[in-house]
């Protein structure tokens, strides 16, 4: 488990603070999973795989403290160090229809499970994508191009696709399915919750990616176990399905900082 | 068969999770009771809440750990309600892992802490990883030693233990110093400082540079100074370092330890090493025909 040089081979600016950057190296990962990403004399960070095409791998980053930061100051060839890829994945599933809730850089691995997916014999993808506002939607014009992918936007605003809200658009396509979809979703962890206790209501399968303060991402540290099960999530998760995430006692409620002590949200 | 009482305290089996390993919560140290040991060891609590280290802390190789957390931790006052949450969880002991950058400091932790419903404290005065702030590891000094296991004593209201370092040469004299001093237990051992390089980066891959190196290559040092301090004192030893396997177990118990501290082994057989690890000594007993542990403790001391 040391870190592997990797060198940036290309980097997609997303939106003001949003980027993809793509790293040459063969990382044989599978969506949802996440590598350790090193930046030497700043910082380590979890980051989800937004891409992995066999010879270069995708993350998209939001631009948020000190390691992300300097990232978005490096250029194509600049190296960095990433360990992984770790924990669990995503159903890729033949002959179903999947319905995607996506938030914020959650578009990025769930475009990614769809790339793996969109293949498959009877497939078929509703992609619920949601932000604020038009300029922070991400990855449409890369959706557009998967087959068998019909995309919701909404925006808070209305500045793009329906004014409102992801679970909007769910409970309509749950309310109306005739077969039994899987219920796939990424992005901030209230809104999870959301989707999750819709899944609950019209008893859909479901997976979640649920995110937590990470220090090794292998198990040992204990910083991403969660109550009152005292799983880790970079082992047992970050996906989990539907009837773990209903005994995560925590999910929605709170989660722990670098220190261990419980954060509301 | 594998059922020891240390400081009249049963546990269903020899191994105890060690400290700092998927030890932050009170559902994690039970979760680990599920998966095998007969105790647990609560990451090291402070009295203020600390963040730690930067990442990377860790880092693993097939022979070796590093690690250099920095000891983050909710600090006492957080660190209760874990305790509680474990003990309305499971019904294995828990060992409460204090530390402190003063005499005083530590006994107001220990004293703090034993309003939480534990079985020991651990004083954790060996972790060589926060040299910068807390200057060199009271394990190293026997005066530190006595002066910390006093005061620690003197406000606990459950039997202490003191974790040692295998950085100390004479570790035997520190077990000795610290028995004098009214110990009820010493764990042996702690970390040893190491340093890795990675070498396209020409950095140190440790956020913190040094680190402790625990996993199968402290196994040997481990035993060396388990068996020196078993041969020096008369207080049970909790023996710890580098245990991945049953085997491993056995000769930490002959060369003298009661209770088998087990951490990095999680890194290399996952969490289910616990039960491995019991499963493998209950085997190697059975084709020994070894009754009891009893029967082998210390056992490579008679020649
Ligand atoms: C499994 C997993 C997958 C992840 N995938 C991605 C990804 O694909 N893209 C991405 O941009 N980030 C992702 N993250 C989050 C990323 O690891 C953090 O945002 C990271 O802390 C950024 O480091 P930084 O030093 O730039 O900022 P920090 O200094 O760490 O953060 C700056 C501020 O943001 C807050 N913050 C940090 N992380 C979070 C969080 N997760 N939720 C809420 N607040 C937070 C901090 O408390 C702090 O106040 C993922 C995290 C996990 C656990
Ligand atoms: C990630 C990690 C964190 C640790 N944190 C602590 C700690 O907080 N307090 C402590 O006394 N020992 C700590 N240790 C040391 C262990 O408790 C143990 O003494 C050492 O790792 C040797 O055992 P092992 O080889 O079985 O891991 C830590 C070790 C590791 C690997
Ligand atoms: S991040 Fe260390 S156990 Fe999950």
């Amino acid at each position: 488990m040391l870190p592997k040089t990797v060198k940036i081979s290309k980097i997609i600016d997303e939106n003001p603070s949003v980027k993809t950057f793509y790293f040459s190296h063969n990382l044989k990962s599978k969506p949802g999973q996440f590598v350790m990403l090193w930046l030497p004399d700043i910082d380590q960070k979890p980051f989800s795989i937004s891409s992995d095409d066999g010879e270069n791998f995708g993350l998209t980053v939001f631009k948020r403290g000190p390691l992300t930061e300097k990232l978005f100051t490096l250029k194509v060839g600049d190296r960095a160090g990433s360990t992984g890829p770790f924990g669990t994945c995503y159903s890729i599933l033949p002959n179903r229809h999947y319905i995607m809730v996506a938030g914020g850089y959650g578009a990025a691995p769930l475009s990614f499970l769809s790339t793996k997916i969109c293949e498959l014999p009877g497939v078929t993808i509703d992609f619920i994508v949601g932000a604020r506002s038009k300029d922070l939607l991400l990855f449409e014009d890369r959706l557009k191009l998967i087959p068998h992918l019909k995309i919701h936007a909404t925006t808070d605003d209305g500045s793009a696709g329906r004014k409102g809200r992801v679970t909007d658009v769910l409970e309509e396509l749950l309310k109306n399915a005739t077969s039994k979809p899987l219920v796939v979703t990424c992005g901030p962890e209230l809104m999870e919750k959301a989707v999750l206790d819709l899944c609950n209501k019209y008893d859909s399968d479901c997976e979640l990616s649920i995110e937590r303060q990470m220090k090794c991402g292998f198990g040992i540290c204990g910083q991403c176990a969660v109550d009152d099960l005292g799983l880790c999530m970079c082992i047992d998760g970050p996906v989990v399905n539907r009837a773990l995430a209903n005994r995560i006692f925590e999910l929605g409620k709170y989660h722990r900082d670098k220190a261990g002590n419980k954060i509301n949200y | 068969m594998l059922h020891t009482t240390f400081l009249n305290k049963t546990f269903s089996n020899p191994i105890v999770l060690a400290s700092g390993i998927l030890g932050v919560t009170g559902a994690s140290l039970a979760h680990m009771v599920e998966n095998g040991c007969g105790g647990v060891t609560t990451k090291s609590i402070s009295l203020e809440p600390r963040p730690g280290h930067k990442n990377p802390t860790m880092m693993g190789t097939d022979d070796y750990f590093l690690n250099a957390v920095g000891l983050s931790n909710p600090g006492v006052a957080n660190a209760l309600p874990e305790i509680a949450k474990f003990h309305s969880l499971s019904t294995a002991p828990i060992i409460a892992s204090i530390f402190a950058g003063t005499a005083d400091e530590f006994g107001e932790v220990a004293e703090h802490i034993c309003a939480s419903p534990i079985d020991f404290i651990e004083v954790n005065i060996s972790c060589p990883n926060v040299g910068k702030e807390f200057g060199t590891p009271f394990a190293y000094s026997t005066t530190a030693i006595e002066a910390i296991t006093k005061i620690v004593k003197s406000k606990s209201t459950v039997p202490i233990i003191i974790k040692l370092s295998p950085n100390a040469w004479n570790i035997a004299e520190m077990a000795k110093a610290a028995e004098a001093a009214g110990a009820d237990a010493i764990t042996a051992v702690n970390t040893i400082s190491g340093l890795m390089i990675d070498i396209e980066s020409r950095r140190p891959i440790l956020a913190n540079k040094q680190g402790g190196v625990s996993g199968p290559a402290l196994l040997p040092i481990a035993l060396k100074c388990v068996y020196d301090i078993y041969a020096s004192v008369k207080i049970p030893i909790i023996g710890t370092g580098g245990v991945t396997t049953g085997r491993d177990a056995i000769a930490m118990i002959m060369a003298g330890a009661t209770l088998v501290g087990v951490g990095s082994a999680a890194y290399y057989r996952e969490k289910t090493c616990f039960a491995k690890i019991v499963a493998e000594m209950a085997e190697f007993m059975q084709t020994e025909n070894i009754k009891s542990l009893a029967e082998i403790r210390g056992a490579a001391h008679t020649n």
